[in-house]
């Protein structure tokens, strides 16, 4: 780290951290964690783009029953199996993972430690270039002949295929590695840099989120890279673990997998739900209610995410018993997520409800989640399992909870840490236009899938039967308009960064530590190590008509 | 067409038909998660609209003090839920025990999946492209595959198993309205590969005479069915048209439109460089060839085509059906029909439009 001129205590104006070097090189080797944010906020969402096309190209192609893309069938399989796993091999890996805790976390998490970054810069750094080197694997595969194994690479079918297996799976290996380290890096950073006044249950509950977060992303990304490391070897040298015929076990490989898979679905969540807990109680004007048992329910989330792998694999023919177990453990999953999303309406009853976008896009998460969340009971549940699993009320629901909820968390934490970021407001009323279009896409996009999918439509298929047609085309319809409510937030942005009005430091009125300091934040973050006090203390800070920002009142009083 | 019309009626907004035993227990479990879900998504919705207009931000208000915690509170929304879905899980496995527990006096049909068809095994040894069962009687399916993890899919009748290789899963039903025509869908729900969205069968459901009588039937082709005839049924049924066409255009396998022309002259040419005419001979025949490439499909890879692996069918294609083939692939090539037009003007160019026009 640069070193500060001593007794900086006087906050001059200090530059912003945007403006504090200058030159590619200044952001390409930066150690600054706000600059290592915007890189991954680059890279991130040019994935979300391309898994985006990928998208728009499967709806398409699902317009008509048969063959709508191309004339040739087999091709026109062929390009759509493509085309579903490349999308959700780039969703998952490059975009859903990453997204919260490498862009929000990692500009975040350090401001509202109060510190001038995260413990590991250089480690930080590191991860992100594992990020682009995965990233390499993933457009090599793209180049070179795709995937078609869909993005969990079951066996034997991964080690059948001629599509590029390899590569990808090295490609996930390595992103796999960028997240261990962000992890690393979060949970050293929330032991070690926490000021003075921050006790445990005086954190932010978007930093205890993060923690959770980053228990998973230590301990089961591990797993994923040793399965993809034994697929490799069954691959490349014969090596016999998963292929019957050379004595292994397929099942095997499903376990292994869903032993990291399915809490890398609370690598997803999580940080979603820690961005909902801040964004209600900011724009609800009022302290967030039930703070410790939302600070619980995240860790238990973390926890009990480990053991409910299983239900992944009901048909599998794994026995009834284990069946019966992990359908029990599925459920036990569901009672820290009701108990945040209770906690959020009673924060919001008797507040004084500010309906800015962050505030729209987290009222949109409480209800796509609600839907994401609920229609997960009838696939813990087994006898329904039996006949949803891997139709498209399976689609349905994780597109709810990962499209429904986790997008719409990170739109939330984009607009609501986006002055702090550039410095700079979106027009209010565009980025409201743009969080209803992608609301209603949303729910025209997925809601169609849960009854076509109840009705027997199973997943995965570039061809169908006449009678889901009427689903499939709402469904696509719904796609499009979803994607113009997209790009339309990328225009407020870009507005935003041309012409967007300079942002004051406060303007939610939020007492996290990050509002305490400038809009942007200075290179160092903070003059002198800032005192915390309770989080979430909104109603100590006033608005202030003349500079647009909110100030605390005791300081206001005392400037009168 | 009858049944078609009946399936209208027999199912709901949610659900398709139900015509298994557990099919409907399957349903009023789906239905009360539905009731639960609405209910809480309602009570949602209700409350958060309810406190955004209630307590919508107006210019100098601040919030109204309330308390920021009510430990009552959070043990009633955790208890009540927790209670809840207590009910949804045992609900759930007293359903599912339902149906992992075939009664003991079931019919055993053994499934064979592989890319990307279905091989249905009755106990008399005939083999189908689709599910035969009698209604009212519990069949227990024993499931595998011969190459990738493939899923038995049946809506009509809430089940599904997979099936992987190299293992025997197990599942059973017993269905409860006849449907002889029209079927009911069955589909593969675990994806594998290219056609995974083609391999689609039906599911009929025979009265009890009627499906011993469907039975001895398709068990004895010869005398019914000309050899050709048989040839074209098996190309349909056995998943041979999923990778070879009879047109001539390349799908995934070579095409079969005069590929009995190529054999019998020797012009066809292997992967490793070799042509057939220098592999036949005395006691290794066009027909040798044939029979190999069905049961031993990886033995002699054509040129063009490596990296494609074909399932081999020894044990479902019955050596007497060969020569079936045999005389169907003849059908299919236009020089040697133009030979065969002099000597022997009957029954297989007759009967080839039949099967050349097939979709």
């Amino acid at each position: 780290m640069s070193a500060v001129a001593p007794g900086y205590a006087v906050p001059e104006p200090a530059e912003s951290y945007l403006a504090a070097g200058r030159g590619v090189l200044s952001w390409l080797l930066t150690l600054d964690h706000k600059r290592i944010a915007l890189l991954y906020l680059a890279a991130i969402l040019a994935s979300f783009l391309l898994g985006g096309v990928f998208a728009l190209l499967i709806r398409t192609e699902l317009i008509t029953p048969g063959p709508t893309l191309m004339a040739d069938a087999t091709k026109n399989r062929d390009f759509y199996n493509q085309m579903f796993t490349l999308h959700g091999a780039v969703m998952t890996f490059m975009f859903i993972i990453p997204a919260i805790p490498a862009i929000i976390g990692n500009f975040v998490l350090p401001l509202m430690l109060g510190a001038r970054d995260v413990a590991f810069p250089r480690l930080n750094l590191a991860s992100f270039y594992c990020w682009v080197a995965g990233g390499v694997f993933f457009v090599l595969v793209l180049l070179t002949g795709g995937l078609d194994t869909g993005w969990t690479f079951y066996t034997p079918y991964s080690t059948e295929t001629t599509t590029r297996v390899i590569p990808a799976t090295l490609g996930a290996f390595i992103l796999g590695f960028s997240s261990i380290l962000t992890g690393v890096n979060f949970i050293a950073s929330i032991h070690m840099l926490r000021p003075p006044g921050m006790t445990w249950f005086r954190m932010p509950l978007l930093l205890w989120a993060l923690y959770a977060t980053s228990i998973i992303q230590i301990l089961a990304t591990p797993v994923l890279a040793i399965t993809l490391l034994l697929l490799i070897a069954e691959r490349a040298l014969g090596v016999g673990i998963f292929d019957p015929r050379l004595g292994g076990d397929p099942i095997l490989y499903q376990h292994f997998f869903w032993f990291y898979s399915h809490p890398a679905v609370y690598i997803m969540i999580l940080p979603a739900m820690g961005v909902i807990s801040e964004v209600i109680a900011t724009f609800s004007r009022k302290h967030i209610f039930g703070y410790r048992f939302i600070a619980a329910s995240s860790i238990a989330i973390a926890l009990l995410g480990f053991l409910v792998w299983g239900h992944h694999m009901f048909s599998s023919g794994q026995s009834g018993m284990a069946n019966a177990i992990f359908s029990l453990l599925t459920f036990s999953v569901s009672i820290p997520s009701a108990i945040k999303v209770f906690n959020w309406l009673a924060t919001m009853y008797r507040g004084s409800i500010w309906l800015k976008a962050p505030m729209l896009y987290a009222l949109g998460f409480i209800l796509l989640f609600g839907i994401g969340g609920l229609t997960g009971l009838f696939l813990g549940a087994l006898a329904t399992d039996i006949h949803l699993h891997d139709t498209y009320f399976v689609v349905a629901h994780f597109h709810y909870v990962m499209m429904g909820s986790t997008l719409f968390a990170f739109l939330a934490a984009m607009h609501y840490w986006w002055p702090k970021m550039f410095g700079r407001m979106y027009s209010e009323f565009w980025a409201a236009a743009a969080a209803v279009l992608v609301f209603l896409g949303q729910n025209f996009t997925f809601f169609p899938l849960f009854v076509a999918g109840a009705r027997g439509m199973p997943r995965r298929y570039a061809e169908y039967k006449p009678e889901f047609a009427l689903y499939h085309q709402i469904s696509s319809l719904g796609s499009y308009l979803m994607a113009v409510g997209l790009f339309l937030v990328l225009a407020v942005w870009i507005h935003s960064l041309l012409r967007g009005r300079r942002a004051p430091a406060n303007p939610w009125g939020a007492n996290t530590l990050e509002w305490h300091c400038a809009s942007p934040p200075p290179h160092d973050n903070f003059a002198t190590t800032p005192t915390a006090g309770d989080p979430y203390d909104v109603e100590a800070w006033e608005y202030d008509p003349r500079t647009g920002s909110f100030v605390k009142k005791d300081a206001a009083a005392t400037a009168a | 067409m009858t049944a078609g019309i009946l399936a209208q009626f027999g199912d709901s907004f949610w659900m398709p038909i139900d015509a298994s035993t557990y099919a409907h227990r399957v349903d009023r479990l789906f239905y009360f998660i539905l009731a639960v879900a609405v209910f809480f998504f309602a009570l949602i919705a209700v409350l958060m609209v309810l406190f955004v207009v209630r307590y919508r931000r107006r210019d100098g208000e601040v919030s109204r003090p309330s308390a920021s915690h009510n430990t009552a509170l959070e043990l009633t929304w955790t208890i009540i839920p927790a209670i809840l879905v207590v009910v949804i899980f045992v609900l759930g496995l007293k359903g599912y025990m339902d149906m992992a527990t075939p009664p003991a006096n079931a019919m055993d049909i053994t499934v064979t999946a592989f890319k990307w068809a279905w091989a249905f095994t009755y106990p008399n040894g005939h083999v189908d492209a689709n599910l035969h069962v009698p209604v009212d009687r519990p069949v227990r399916l024993t499931l595998t595959s011969q190459d990738v993890i493939h899923s038995l899919y049946i809506p009509a009748f809430r089940i599904k198993k997979d099936c992987v290789p190299g293992r025997f899963n197990r599942t059973w039903f017993q269905a409860t309205k006849v449907n002889d025509t029209e079927g009911y869908d069955l589909f593969c729900a675990e994806y594998c590969g290219t056609s995974h969205s083609a391999m689609v069968a039906k599911v009929y459901v025979h009265d009890a005479a009627g499906f011993q009588r469907w039975l001895e039937e398709a068990s004895r082709w010869e005398g019914r069915i000309t050899p050709v005839q048989r040839g074209a049924q098996l190309y349909e049924q056995r998943g041979c048209r999923q990778c070879h066409s009879i047109d001539g255009t390349r799908v995934i396998g070579p095409t079969f439109r005069n590929a009995w022309d190529e054999i019998v002259e020797g012009r066809r040419v292997f992967a490793d460089g070799r042509r057939l005419g220098d592999l036949l001979g005395e006691g290794y025949g066009a027909e040798d060839y044939v029979r190999q490439s069905i049961y031993d499909p990886g033995a002699h890879i054509v040129a063009g085509y490596a990296g494609v692996a074909m399932p081999g069918y020894r044990g479902q294609i019955r050596d007497n059906d060969i020569p079936a083939i045999v005389a169907w692939l003849k059908s299919l090539s236009d020089r040697y029909r133009s030979q065969a037009q002099q000597p022997a003007a009957g029954s297989s160019p007759a009967s080839a439009p039949d099967t050349g026009g097939a979709p």
